[in-house]
């Protein structure tokens, strides 16, 4: 008998073959040119043989996205806490922040090349700024819904500000941390590849600008698999670990007691 | 504004059985808000209660009830006038009292006896040893107050695993376990139905009967307030200030079958015209 975790996980594996094996049959059907849409299989056959070229600029764009990521986690962290903390600062800082979120990141790589050259740096900042907001936004609004009568409890006992932060916000901000973790990081690579392709001679978002621009489509179709094999294996990092701290916040299906 | 204790209340003889004054209101008022928008919670109120009390405030809704256990706990400071707890006034650093509310509020990552614990990691003199003892000592004071409220073998469970009446229990434990010399509870059973209400004033009565520490129940429940309190105070309507001030002389430890003899009912009576009147006095003003 297998249980409903297993039989999701293989239904979830079988859309994925059945999605391939479709785009399959329907170059194969059609005669399409793989300078148009390259077969499944071509494109794994590219992969393989080019790895050994394509692996330092999985690297580079990993450990891009990785930096800007951790930066971005640790400022957005910092400042949720600020604004979750004050309503004065939440009300004061949040148009700026509205503001800063709305610009299209693809418009502000251009000025981080010009103030930092093309390469790593423009990565890494274009990752922190697009991953930094959904984290500002889910802290500060675990800290913002804290229950006022527990703070009331807390503080008639003499409670200071950190110790109701560090026992009752921060523990309880941690399912919104970690499902804003989860956008974060995918938010992270996009900027990352997004950045690379328009300034950078390293990483998967050049090599694919570089093969599309020699028409070499199934390498662009191997660096988009990369792409979407990476960002699948960081999101399902990310949630084994918030299923790890935050059990408590999906635990009430369970049975309960009377 | 500091002002020296007042000689006059020192003064007066405290209640037979109780012992020196342990809360003191002198003239309170509370005011929200400024200029225009300004909303009276409590016109100046005088009270005082005697340490080991059981005091219930009952009165319309919106008249200042809770205010007053805010002032108390030191969450709101006074407009005007002084509040003294334990001999001192009430500075912008909070007495140390347990606090229950109508909501239990356990934290849902935690398992109850740690959110039993949770007040001795934050109140010395138990916060300086909270790590060495946690595991020990804390832990059995915890188990044997949830063992005196009918929740022995409970505090391995989260807080999603128990009912409501369960959490409001476990609520109390919590509001008790740093021995605090004052219980201040808003409402603490007003979410529960009338069979688990009635079990919990036993509850609750047995907790005062050992440990007598000063309480101050704010309630709804004319038949709670008299099931439980030594004293009454009837609140009239917003903003608040205390319109009768009776005691409460039945024999401890009361049933809830007393709840349905005369001497009860009259009380009851008596209790529930104060309050018609404040509520229709304050219908009057508004129109």
């Amino acid at each position: 008998m297998f249980g409903i975790d297993v039989r999701q996980k293989a239904w979830s594996a079988g859309l994925i073959v059945l999605f391939f094996v479709a785009w399959e049959l329907f170059c194969l059907m059609t005669g399409m040119s793989d300078l148009v849409l390259p077969r499944p299989s071509q494109v794994f056959v590219t992969l393989f043989q080019r790895f050994p070229v394509l692996w330092p600029h999985i690297v580079q764009t990993l450990a891009t996205t990785m930096f800007g990521f951790v930066l971005g986690v640790a400022l957005g962290v910092a400042l949720g806490a600020v604004i979750g903390v004050s309503k004065t600062a939440y009300d004061t800082c949040y148009p700026l922040l509205i503001g800063f979120s709305s610009i299209p990141k693809v418009a502000v790589v251009p000025i981080f090349v010009l103030w930092f050259g093309s390469g790593t740096v423009p990565a890494v900042l274009t990752a922190l700024s697009i991953c930094f907001f959904p984290i500002v936004v889910n802290i500060a609004t675990g800290l913002a819904t804290t229950e006022p009568e527990l703070e009331d409890v807390l503080k008639a006992l003499g409670a200071s500000k950190f110790d109701i932060l560090w026992n009752v916000g921060l523990p309880r901000t941690m399912p919104f941390f970690f499902a804003s973790l989860k956008v974060a990081i995918s938010y992270a690579f996009v900027g990352a590849v997004l950045s690379e392709t328009v300034a950078s001679n390293r990483g998967i978002g050049n090599v694919m600008m570089t093969a599309s621009s020699n028409f070499n489509v199934p390498l662009v179709f191997a660096g988009l698999f990369v792409l979407a094999g990476l960002g699948v294996a960081l999101y399902a990092v990310f949630s084994l670990i918030e299923g790890r701290v935050t059990g408590w916040a999906t635990r009430k299906n369970d049975v309960i007691a009377t | 504004m500091r002002m020296q204790p007042n000689a006059q209340f020192d003064r007066q003889p405290v209640p037979d059985g109780f012992g020196p004054i342990a809360i003191q209101l002198s003239e309170a008022a509370v005011t929200f808000g400024r200029g225009d928008r300004a909303v009276s919670a409590l016109s100046k109120t005088t009270l005082r209660i005697a340490d080991g009390e059981f005091v219930a405030l009952v009165g319309p809704s919106g008249c200042g009830k809770s205010t007053i256990l805010r002032l108390v706990s030191g969450l709101v400071q006074p407009t005007s006038g002084v509040v003294i707890v334990g001999g001192r006034e009430v500075a912008a650093r909070a007495m140390r009292v347990g606090m229950a509310f109508q909501n239990p509020t356990m934290l849902p990552w935690m398992t109850i006896e740690r959110n039993i614990m949770l007040p001795l990691k934050i109140v010395e003199p138990f916060r300086s040893n909270f790590r060495k003892l946690r595991k020990t000592e804390f832990r059995d004071k915890a188990n044997a107050l949830l063992e005196q409220v009918g929740l022995k073998g409970f505090g391995n469970h989260y807080p999603w695993q128990l009912s409501g009446g369960m959490l409001q229990r476990a609520n109390l434990c919590r509001a008790l376990i740093h021995e605090p010399r004052m219980l201040l509870l808003d409402e603490p059973f007003g979410a529960l139905d009338q069979f688990t209400r009635e079990e919990l004033w036993t509850i609750l009565q047995n907790l005062w009967m050992t440990r007598k520490p000063t309480v101050l129940l704010v309630t709804h429940d004319l038949r709670e307030a008299g099931f439980l309190a030594s004293r009454i105070c009837v609140m009239s309507a917003r903003p608040g200030r205390i319109l009768d001030d009776s005691r409460v002389e039945f024999a401890r430890p009361r049933t809830v079958a007393m709840t349905f003899e005369p001497d009860f009912v009259a009380l009851n009576q008596k209790l529930r015209a104060f309050i018609e009147d404040a509520r229709s006095a304050a219908e009057q003003g508004a129109g």
